[in-house]
């Protein structure tokens, strides 16, 4: 049992949402994929941090373990995603994701 | 013994069977052998049906041939008509006359159709009625008899068209003739049909008598039982019992013959047998002399109707028959059965108002005129209303009808046979006449004077037909001679020839010389015919006149005995007619001076043609014996087969008034027409329009205008509207105007529906769904423009929504 925090719950959930909102426009309004990517990054983070802090409100540690999972598969994630940034980035000689829109309907 | 008569009917018909289909392989001779063997082949199985009646004591037997056992079965609806032939006297009497005659006919038929293109298949033909004759007297059923009677009709139809192929419209007129035949038939036909299905109502059947069944009970000799219950009963089978193959179980009733003179229970005695031939009365009897053990079930359609007969006079009240939902009394159930009866003999037997087709028919050869349209054909609504002679003899009503209807056919067509120019139209009309006798003599109740009249006829008529055919043919070769020879010149001159008509007998006159054999049996044809003693002709007809006179002075009812004096007085006078025009025939044929070219170059007929000839003039001479004033031998034999038939009595005064009438209808004749000079038609039809016969001659020779009336009424009318539906209905209206509307009115109404319905609504539906999915194509494609974060934002999106969705419930239940 871990000892009461002096800081409130709600604190860390509305520093998570503000998070999360940065991440979530970084990802909508960026056209640069580093930034794109790095927003989706803090969106996760956001996550993690409201899951860490609710886990700590009802003494659960499903929460930690959770962000264990979030934050490994995330780490593959940059993996792959910067992989596919580099491929990209040879066959366009540029990162701007408004470019890659051949797929549109 | 009686189990042959079913090859009666096979031989004639494999006869026909293998002219029809071999005859074109044939030569002449084969052909002939062929169908000459058929026919006599059937008059010796005739001969020993009729010996084997004699020597059986008449036993009428009823066969079921083993191929035809039953061809008309309807268990639910309670009809079996077996196939059934019935030998006994009356329909021996019938297969004697139509082999007999027919056999001579077919010899006769060889020469007369010497030549011909299709000269076997005439004889194909002949055949083929042979068969069909003998099926409807060999009968034992009303079904049987029509379908005899109809057979005959389409042999009739085939032989009087027989010639449709002649030039110049002959053939056309032939083949109308027998249209005509066939037509005037169907009318008649109608009328038997309606009989038989109103006799099967009510009676349940149609079989005339069934097995086991006594015909007659004032001289019978009992039915025929089983032979095989008959041998345990000792001596007394002997006769009769042995020809009974019936299958029915009445044998266990026995075969027990006792003597008896009219009661019937003495003891037997040995000489039972004899000489029951000439004595009806002592007659050999089963132990049950009348039908009284059999149920209604067991018995034919005549011997239900005596017995119904019976008890209604017992008892004093009318038996109902039930029409479904209508019920008429017995003897108005009779009444409509018989007169629909002699609706068929009129037309079959040429009565009026259907006798126009028999005059007509004479379209055909000769050989088929005499043997079908004199001999036995025509016979066959005689025939059929004496086998009915119970009914005819119950219904006072339509007794008088059938005599009335007789004595008047027999002076219109004894009238118009005086006014008439073709030899053999003559000699139709006369058949018409004669079978008015019969007939008269079947409404007057004179069953045996009737059949005799019809056998006698039939022989004299025969007779006299193939004189004039054989006539006809020495005219006609006569015409070929003078062609030939004495004309080498005129070759081109085929108008003449063609104009010739050697039937004509005003192109006749003084064949007597020429053609002595035709001559001299002519002569006694026609003396026969006349009723001239002692030629059979005289015995049958006297006959008639003796039983009319005694139905008249006989007092059985006022229309029986009306029926009589009115049949005396008109057969008379008949007979009178029938004297004048045979000798006026006779005058015009064979008398005075050769009229034409032709005629004097006539020869004498080959011996095909003239032996025929003298043996039917050897039967008509020596016929009338069988049925003389002192044996009445003709009366007994047929009373074991007609309930009703009783021997005449013979009025010695009666008989000389009717010979004198013959004997001056012969001199008037002799005096008209037997000029020494010959006849002169020119010369003499002036001379007789300034006599007050002149109207009388006139109505006569135009056929009592009976065919223009007919033509007026029926005919003309019939044809104008087949003319009328034809013209107006089928082809004006529904081809041009009908079929037009109907064809503008599919134009419109397809039209009508190629617009707003075709484009409009199956186009629109159609065309409408491609253009909605181009249309949500369009609008789907939009969203998906290939912007990540375009995607991005629905997905935001997206999820903003499912949170919301998440918390309504959260603030609900928190609210």
């Amino acid at each position: 049992m871990l000892p009461a925090s002096p800081v409130e719950v709600e604190a860390y959930v509305i520093l998570s949402f503000v998070l999360f909102v940065i991440g979530t426009l970084g990802v909508l309004l960026r056209r640069n994929a580093i930034l794109v990517f790095m927003s989706v990054e803090l969106m996760l983070n956001a996550g993690n941090l409201a899951l860490v802090a609710f886990a700590r409100q009802w003494n659960n540690l499903d929460g930690h373990l959770f962000v264990f999972f979030v934050m490994t598969v995330a780490a593959a994630e940059v993996a792959v995603g910067l992989a596919l940034i580099v491929a990209i980035f040879r066959s366009k000689n540029s990162i701007d994701i408004d470019e890659l829109h051949q797929l549109e309907g | 013994m009686s189990q042959i008569v079913p090859l009666i009917i096979l031989i004639p018909a494999l006869g026909s069977f293998i002219n029809i289909f071999w005859g074109s392989r044939l030569e002449e001779k084969q052909s002939a052998l062929i169908a000459i063997f058929a026919s006599t082949g059937a008059f010796i199985i005739a001969l020993l049906l009729y010996f084997n009646l004699l020597a059986t004591n008449y036993q009428e037997a009823i066969i079921n041939p083993f191929f035809f056992d039953s061809w008309l079965r309807i268990p639910s609806g309670g009809v079996e008509i077996p196939w059934q032939m019935r030998v006994d006297t009356l329909s021996v009497t019938m297969m004697l006359v139509i082999t007999g005659v027919g056999t001579l006919i077919h010899v006769y038929a060889v020469g007369y159709m010497h030549g011909d293109e299709r000269f076997s298949r005439f004889f194909a033909y002949l055949n083929l009625f042979l068969a069909f004759m003998l099926v409807l007297v060999t009968g034992n059923n009303l079904l049987m008899l029509f379908v005899g009677w109809e057979g005959v009709g389409l042999a009739s139809y085939l032989l009087i068209g027989f010639w449709f192929d002649k030039a110049k419209g002959e053939g056309y007129r032939n083949a109308n003739a027998a249209r005509k035949a066939f037509i005037a038939n169907r009318v008649g036909d109608f009328g038997l049909l309606m009989a038989i299905f109103l006799t099967f109502w009510t009676f349940g059947t149609l079989d005339f008598f069934k097995p086991g069944e006594i015909v007659n009970p004032d001289v019978q000799t009992g039915a025929a039982w089983s032979d095989h219950h008959g041998d345990a009963y000792g001596e007394d089978d002997g006769h009769g019992a042995e020809e009974g193959d019936h299958t029915e179980g009445e044998a266990s009733l026995g075969a027990t013959f006792v003597l008896t003179s009219n009661a019937y229970a003495e003891e037997v005695e040995d000489d039972h047998g004899d000489d029951h031939a000439t004595d009806p009365a002592i007659a050999a009897a089963p132990v049950f002399p009348d039908n009284s053990h059999l149920t209604m079930e067991q018995m034919g359609a005549f011997g239900q109707a005596e017995r119904m007969i019976a008890e209604q006079e017992e008892s004093g009240e009318a038996i109902m028959v039930q029409f479904g939902p209508f019920e008429f009394r017995f003897g108005v159930v009779i009444t409509i059965i018989t007169l629909f009866m002699l609706l068929g003999a009129t037309g079959k037997s040429a009565q009026i108002p259907l006798f126009v087709w028999l005059p007509d028919a004479m379209a055909g050869p000769t050989p088929v005129s005499a043997l079908i349209h004199a001999a036995t054909m025509v016979t066959a609504g005689v025939y059929m209303m004496v086998r009915a002679n119970t009914f005819f003899h119950f219904a006072e009503v339509t007794s008088f009808i059938v005599a009335i209807i007789g004595v008047i056919t027999a002076l219109v067509a004894g009238f118009i046979a005086i006014g008439q120019w073709d030899i053999k139209r003559v000699l139709a009309y006369s058949t018409v006449s004669q079978l008015g006798f019969m007939v008269a003599a079947v409404g007057i109740g004179a069953y045996v004077p009737a059949m005799f009249h019809l056998v006698t006829h039939a022989f004299f008529k025969a007779l006299l037909f193939l004189g004039s055919g054989s006539v006809i043919h020495g005219v006609e070769h006569g015409h070929h001679h003078v062609h030939d020879h004495g004309h080498d010149d005129h070759h081109d001159d085929h108008g003449h020839e063609e104009a010739f008509d050697a039937q004509d007998m005003r192109n006749m006159g003084g064949l007597a010389g020429k053609m002595p054999i035709t001559f001299v049996t002519y002569i006694i044809g026609t003396l026969a015919l006349a009723g001239i003693f002692p030629l059979a002709g005289f015995w049958s007809k006297d006959e008639i006149l003796a039983d009319a006179w005694l139905v008249g002075i006989g007092g059985g009812g006022f229309l029986h005995s009306l029926s009589g004096y009115i049949a005396l007085v008109g057969l008379l006078i008949a007979a009178g007619f029938t004297a004048f025009y045979m000798w006026r025939q006779i005058e015009l044929v064979f008398f005075g001076e050769p009229r034409s070219e032709a005629a004097e170059h006539a020869p004498e007929s080959t011996a095909w043609i003239t032996i025929p000839l003298m043996v039917l003039a050897f039967f008509v001479i020596t016929l009338g014996a069988m049925n003389t004033p002192w044996g009445h031998r003709f009366a007994t034999w047929l009373e074991y087969s007609a309930r009703h038939a009783h021997a005449g009595q013979f009025q010695i005064l009666l008989a000389i008034i009717a010979l004198s009438v013959g004997i001056g209808g012969i001199y008037l004749a002799r005096v008209i027409y037997g000029d020494k000079k010959g006849y002169d038609a020119e010369r003499d039809l002036d001379a007789l329009q300034k006599t007050p016969a002149a109207p009388a001659w006139h109505a006569a020779n135009q056929r009592l205008w009976w065919d223009d009336v007919y033509f007026a009424v029926f005919i003309n009318p019939f044809i104008a509207a087949g003319k009328f539906l034809a013209d107006v209905v089928d082809w004006r209206f529904l081809h041009d105007d009908f079929h037009n509307l109907l064809t503008a009115g599919f134009q419109r109404a397809g039209g009508m529906l190629a617009t707003p319905v075709d484009r409009g609504v199956i186009d629109g539906s159609v065309l409408g769904l491609g253009r909605f999915a181009q249309w949500a194509g369009d609008r789907m494609r939009r969203p998906q423009n290939g912007f990540v974060r375009s995607y991005g934002v629905w997905l935001l999106s997206g999820a903003i929504l499912v949170v919301i969705f998440l918390l309504i419930p959260l603030f609900q239940n928190g609210g």
